[in-house]
């Protein structure tokens, strides 16, 4: 799969503070590319700088294989985290001018923001105010506007804040179409669960600089740490913790089951097999909960900054 | 279309359709008219209303001659009923006020010694023609004293008006220095006024993009640059149409009116040159001279007029918007534009006191010059100064240094405001403003 964007050594300053500081990423193409990092970690720079609102200091930016110019503003649609429309402008005539500044002529604008509006049930909005829509509803109008132009690059930056859970939900299903279409999607968010949801790719920006790349089910196999949870019902749950401790490096269980019985966590040496594990305790009593800790998107981040302060 | 264009189209609707230029585009020439009419209506009133002066001479040397009526104000002999007994009188209402005109020896104690009596302060008009009327008649006896002839003295006065020309071959009176100053006068005032409004509605339009965020959207499909000279200009034609639309009401109503109520529209028109040029037009007016007054004002240079009109009022117009479009974007909200608003209006404002002060009395001095040539009062007190025929040599002068100026100052305040509009929170410095012009990229 070829890169869509490639973020080559970029280094932002402003003043004495640098925002990023040598960053080189590589986004695939139709892919959902998770930008993940704390506040203040220079993302919103990066984002700017894709957008052409700032240049970098240093570095180049590659989009399908050409140097970022002014001419890519109409393949690239962005919501910002920060996000707002004009207030006493009506919804229909504001969209329409936002497509057309993102180089859309005028009838082809109208009509697919008759697609849309159908699509998301807003045609009655069409001549309200959007001071007189909800927060919600506003956010809509805004996805919209952002996707209409049908760009290459979408950068979505806290897509669900100020959705309800159910409108949440539509959002993220219209981001995995737009993939299927072909879009490729760059991601910024600081909800975890919905990098899990959605996210192919990730990469990870603290302190200014990329301290973690690549496809998110490399990276969890990367973090994962061979630990099981294990759950045995037992005639004598003690003995068989004292035997298991013996044999296994055994930690205390950060788990609840549902019956009562025996539960813990154990770490596996290299070069020890799970079915090793399993066999031994299926020896034992009934076991009725054996699973593979894998770490999730959150516990890696939270990890991954640890480990960089 | 271009995206400067749709900038410009945008800019312009938000502004026109905006309820509060609608009402204000056509209920302000209503007002002015309105007001206008007021004045007219209550200065005819206070004409009409007739001050009647009763006066005591106890010098007998005054005459019911030396107290001829005029049209506001009446005089009456009452010297029998003694002072007393008038002052009463005019305490009760009867009269407006008492002249008291005691008995001394000379003349000149005489003159110090007349006293006027009235419930209310006498205006100044008032108490101006009695002491002429006073003055004239002690000055009249006492030439007589010396043994003059006074009616001899009176008919050796000769009025004389001396013909203006300049070396272009103009010809110039009185009647059309005073047309030059209103002229000028109403363009550098126009100016100002349209600087200060349009100017600080470019700078709420960029505070209103920033507070309700959707800069970050815009900036992402166009250039800041692009966004803020559509914005100047975008509200510079709102502006222009509102004086359009200014002006032919204006035109329209004052034609009504003058028709309805059969109004003098020389009056009218005559009302906002100065006092001495009032009765300058009106002498030669009432001479059955309308027609000298068209012709004077046709020999002005209107198509040269017009042409640098325009230009200064864009030039100023373009340098001054530009700086409130950089304030806009360097604060968060409106009560914050303050500390930069003073600098911004400080050469606006001495534009115009300089333009009064100095273009009415001296229009080729020194002052005139060196301010018709410092672009930030430039526009101002060169458009004063255009009608009196400013040397082309000094206009190309002038001109460029504005040129450069405004465009110089356009390029400074986007990069300004190129920062500016994605800056939150902190109130910026001067020095943060220093840093935003030095900052690349």
């Amino acid at each position: 799969m070829s890169n869509l964007l490639e973020i080559k050594g970029v280094t932002k300053k402003y003043g004495d503070y640098t925002a990023l500081n040598n960053v080189t990423l590589s986004i695939p193409k139709g892919s959902v590319y998770g930008l993940l990092g704390p506040n203040g970690a220079g993302k919103t720079s990066l984002i700017r700088i894709i957008n052409q609102i700032t240049m970098p200091d240093k570095g180049e930016v590659i989009l399908d294989g050409e140097h970022l110019a002014p001419k890519h503003i109409a393949d690239i649609g962005y919501l910002p985290e920060e996000r707002g429309l004009y207030k006493s402008m009506k919804v229909g005539e504001q969209a329409l001018y936002l497509a057309q500044l993102k180089g859309l002529e005028k009838e082809e604008a109208k009509k697919r923001l008759k697609y849309w509006f159908e699509k998301f049930d807003v045609f009655s909005w069409w001549n309200k105010k959007i001071e007189e829509l909800s927060k919600g509803m506003a956010q809509k109008v805004q996805f919209i506007v952002t996707v209409m132009h049908q760009p290459k690059l979408l950068i979505f930056d806290e897509p669900f804040s100020g959705f309800d859970p159910i409108n949440a939900q539509l959002i993220a299903k219209e981001i995995l179409q737009l993939r299927d279409e072909g879009a490729t999607i760059i991601f910024s968010t600081h909800r975890m669960e919905s990098v899990e949801e959605l996210c192919d790719e990730i990469a990870l920006i603290d302190k200014s600089n990329k301290i973690l790349e690549g496809n998110l089910k490399d990276i969890k196999r990367q973090y994962k740490s061979n630990v099981f949870q294990v759950g045995v019902k037992s005639e004598n749950d003690e003995s068989l913790l004292k035997e298991l401790t013996s044999k296994f490096e055994v930690r205390p269980a950060d788990f609840t089951l549902l019956a009562d019985e025996l539960t813990c966590n154990v770490k596996l040496k290299s070069g020890e097999s799970p079915n090793e594990l399993l066999s031994y305790l299926s020896s034992r009593g009934i076991v009725n909960h054996f699973v593979e800790v894998i770490p999730n998107a959150n516990d890696i981040f939270i990890q991954a900054v640890k480990q960089n302060s | 279309m271009s995206k400067l264009n749709l900038i410009i189209k945008r800019e312009f609707l938000a502004k026109v359709k905006n309820k509060s230029f609608i009402v204000m585009t056509f209920l302000s020439p209503l007002l002015m008219v309105g007001m206008g009419a007021l004045v007219y209506f209550l200065m005819k009133k206070n004409d009409e209303k007739i001050k009647q002066i009763a006066y005591v001479d106890e010098s007998t040397l005054f005459s019911k001659d030396d107290f001829k009526d005029s049209k506001t104000v009446k005089y009456l002999d009452l010297t029998s009923l003694g002072l007393e007994e008038t002052k009463k009188k005019v305490e009760a209402g009867e009269y407006y006020g008492a002249l008291f005109i005691p008995k001394k020896d000379s003349l000149e104690l005489l003159a110090n010694q007349v006293e006027f009596y009235s419930k209310e302060s006498p205006g100044l008009t008032v108490m101006n023609t009695i002491e002429g009327k006073l003055e004239r008649k002690l000055q009249n006896l006492k030439l007589t004293s010396f043994g003059i002839d006074f009616q001899k003295i009176k008919a050796s006065k000769i009025g004389v008006d001396v013909k203006m020309y300049n070396f272009s071959g103009e010809k110039s009176s009185k009647l059309i220095n005073g047309i030059k100053i209103a002229v000028g006068a109403l363009a550098g005032y126009l100016l100002m006024m349209f600087v200060i409004v349009y100017g600080s509605s470019v700078m709420r339009s960029v505070i209103e993009e920033k507070t309700s965020r959707i800069i970050e959207v815009i900036v992402s499909s166009v250039k800041p640059f692009q966004l803020m000279l559509g914005k100047i200009i975008g509200n510079a034609s709102a502006g222009l149409l509102q004086f359009l639309i200014w002006g032919v009401i204006i035109f329209i109503v004052s034609t009504v009116a003058t028709s309805v109520m059969g109004l003098d529209v020389n009056d009218v028109q005559s009302s906002s040159l100065s006092a001495e040029q009032l009765e300058m037009a009106k002498q030669q007016v009432s001479g059955g001279k309308m027609q000298t007054l068209l012709q004077e004002i046709f020999k002005l240079p209107l198509l040269k007029l017009f042409l640098l009109f325009i230009f200064y009022f864009l030039g100023g117009y373009m340098l001054y918007s530009s700086l409130f479009a950089a304030i806009g974007a360097a604060v968060d909200n409106e009560t914050d534009t303050q500390q930069f608003m003073l600098p911004i209006m400080l050469p606006l404002i001495l534009g115009v006191y300089v333009g009064f002060a100095t273009v009415i009395n001296d229009p080729h001095g020194p002052i005139s010059v060196a301010f018709s040539h410092i672009p930030l009062t430039s526009p101002i007190v060169m458009l004063m100064r255009v009608p009196f025929g400013v040397a082309w040599s000094e206009l190309l002068i002038s001109m460029a240094l504005l040129l450069f100026t405004f465009t110089f100052m356009v390029w400074f305040a986007a990069k300004i405001y190129r920062v500016g509009i994605l800056m939150y929170g902190k109130k910026p410095t001067y020095k943060d403003l220093y840093k935003w012009i030095k900052y690349n990229g």
